[in-house]
């Protein structure tokens, strides 16, 4: 409830603001010695340990191999997962305290393969967080075109258009706008751009990078191309099978002396012919 | 006699016992429905209901149709001779292709549809009537047609427990060793399982998403 009272004498439009300035300086999101285990059993452990905090406005990028714990990390951030020991905290409360509803609808969450609602038109997709928020159409609807034009879609063309109709860029861009719905000051991204093709994934990097400095989100981004991470996050962590084994700044990332950190370094050699 | 001379004779006594099949049919269906689609929700998120209403729905179709209708005579209230015994047996008859589509529907949906719903902060019962319902409308229709089809041949030994409809004229065929009275139930059986099938079939192709 609280959150609702704020975003809507906030909701000037983050088109007319360039920066949302932060209400507090202090971190968003804090893992505090968070250890998650399958059912509890430390025979399926999936991450352990992870201590680091997140700080507004950043854009933190969880690198690692599959099966490394990214996407665990970022599911502890919305209470899809609650702590096995530890807890995280999201503005300055605990996820287990947190009602895992009012939680959610302030942060957006962009998946692989967007995730967008078949039956929905583009407008409704996006206007989801708006809806269950109870907003009046008018605004829902001068917000659906507000952040389908920031995300680059005429709304007259695309509004009533079905996902089905859109191309693998297009959905992204729409789970995009969807996520970003209620202005959540916390955005998650779980490889958001991995089921596209080259050349098309490089031209929403590129946009997010606008977007996200124009916005000032608190962004945790999910990966696992050190490339992508080199270029979006203004700070990398990078796991290893469920531990912190790096946390550094894009800059120094690749000076690491670690032979994870090496791995990953290596894979972004070229081959002769081939594109990384 | 030939076939066709006895439909021509009998045409009113043959419509009249189609019109009393299909609403036999009709009532059997709504009921069925109004009974295995709550269910079907109602067992998404509850395994052993889930189990146990599964399993009831799939022992009422192994039990033969005629010996179902035999069994429900002698229970008071809903058994006797006559229509309601007959409804009875054909609601429990058509459960389970409804029941059945009606769970596979909901929750054969796109995880990755399922995952941005919840982590969108939708509560469990927004995500069942805003997403997965309409997601598995084709689907549950395609169960109801399933059963209807069923029904529709199954009320024709209604008759054998005085139900009326189509079966009177196929066991009076039976009894007289007559082709044209067996076909005068059979063959507008078959032309409503026939229409029933087409015109669902239609309407489930309106409700896909493709």
């Amino acid at each position: 409830m609280n959150y609702h009272v704020r975003s809507r004498s906030r909701r000037v439009s983050i088109l007319m603001s360039p920066k949302t300035v932060p209400e507090k300086p202090d971190p968003t999101i804090q893992f505090q010695n968070v250890t998650y285990s399958i059912n509890g059993s430390a025979h399926h452990t999936i991450v352990s340990e992870i201590q680091f905090s997140v700080r507004s406005g950043q854009t933190l990028v969880l690198l690692g191999r599959s099966g490394s714990g990214k996407t665990t990390l970022l599911k502890l951030i919305n209470r899809l997962l609650v702590p096995t020991a530890g807890k995280v905290v999201v503005r300055e409360r605990s996820t287990a305290e947190w009602d895992a509803i009012q939680l959610r609808r302030t942060i957006g969450y962009v998946i692989q393969e967007a995730g967008l609602f078949p039956h929905f038109t583009v407008a409704e997709n996006i206007a989801l967080v708006p809806s269950l928020e109870h907003w009046d159409a008018e605004r829902t609807s001068a917000r659906v075109d507000e952040l389908l034009t920031l995300v680059g879609l005429d709304p007259a063309q695309f509004g009533s258009r079905r996902p089905h109709e859109l191309s693998g860029g297009q959905r992204q861009r729409v789970g995009v706008a969807r996520a970003l719905g209620a202005d959540p000051p916390i955005l998650l991204m779980d490889e958001p751009f991995g089921a596209l093709d080259p050349v098309t994934r490089a031209e929403l990097q590129r946009e997010f990078n606008a977007l996200a400095k124009r916005l000032s989100k608190t962004i945790v981004f999910v990966t696992h191309d050190l490339r992508e991470a080199l270029l979006l996050a203004s700070r990398i962590i990078l796991l290893e099978k469920g531990r912190v084994v790096a946390d550094a700044t894009p800059q120094e990332f690749p000076s690491i002396d670690h032979p994870e950190v090496r791995a990953f370094t290596a894979s972004l050699v070229p081959l002769p012919g081939i594109q990384a | 006699m030939s076939a066709w001379r006895f439909f021509l004779e009998h045409r009113a006594e043959i419509l009249g016992a189609t019109a009393d099949h299909l609403t036999l049919v009709m009532i059997a269906m709504a009921g069925a429905i109004a009974i295995a689609v709550p269910m079907g929700m109602l067992i998404v998120h509850r395994p052993t209901l889930r189990n146990v209403a599964l399993a009831l729905a799939s022992i009422f179709q192994t039990i033969p149709s005629l010996a179902l209708f035999g069994f429900l005579i002698p229970i008071p209230f809903i058994g006797g001779i006559g229509r309601r015994t007959a409804i009875v047996a054909l609601v429990l008859y058509a459960l389970l292709p409804i029941l059945r589509n009606t769970y596979v529907g909901l929750t054969g949906i796109d995880p990755a549809v399922l995952e941005a719903a919840e982590a969108m902060g939708m509560t469990q019962s927004q995500i069942l009537w805003r997403v997965r319902l309409p997601l598995a409308r084709a689907v549950i229709l395609a169960g109801i047609r399933t059963a209807t089809i069923i029904t529709i041949g199954v009320a024709t030994i209604a008759a054998a427990i005085g139900a009326g409809g189509l079966g009177t004229f196929i066991f009076r065929g039976v009894a007289m060793v007559s082709d044209a009275v067996i076909l005068a139930g059979a063959i507008p059986a078959a032309l409503l399982a026939i229409a029933a099938d087409l015109v669902l079939g239609w309407i489930e192709r309106r409700l896909k998403i493709c």
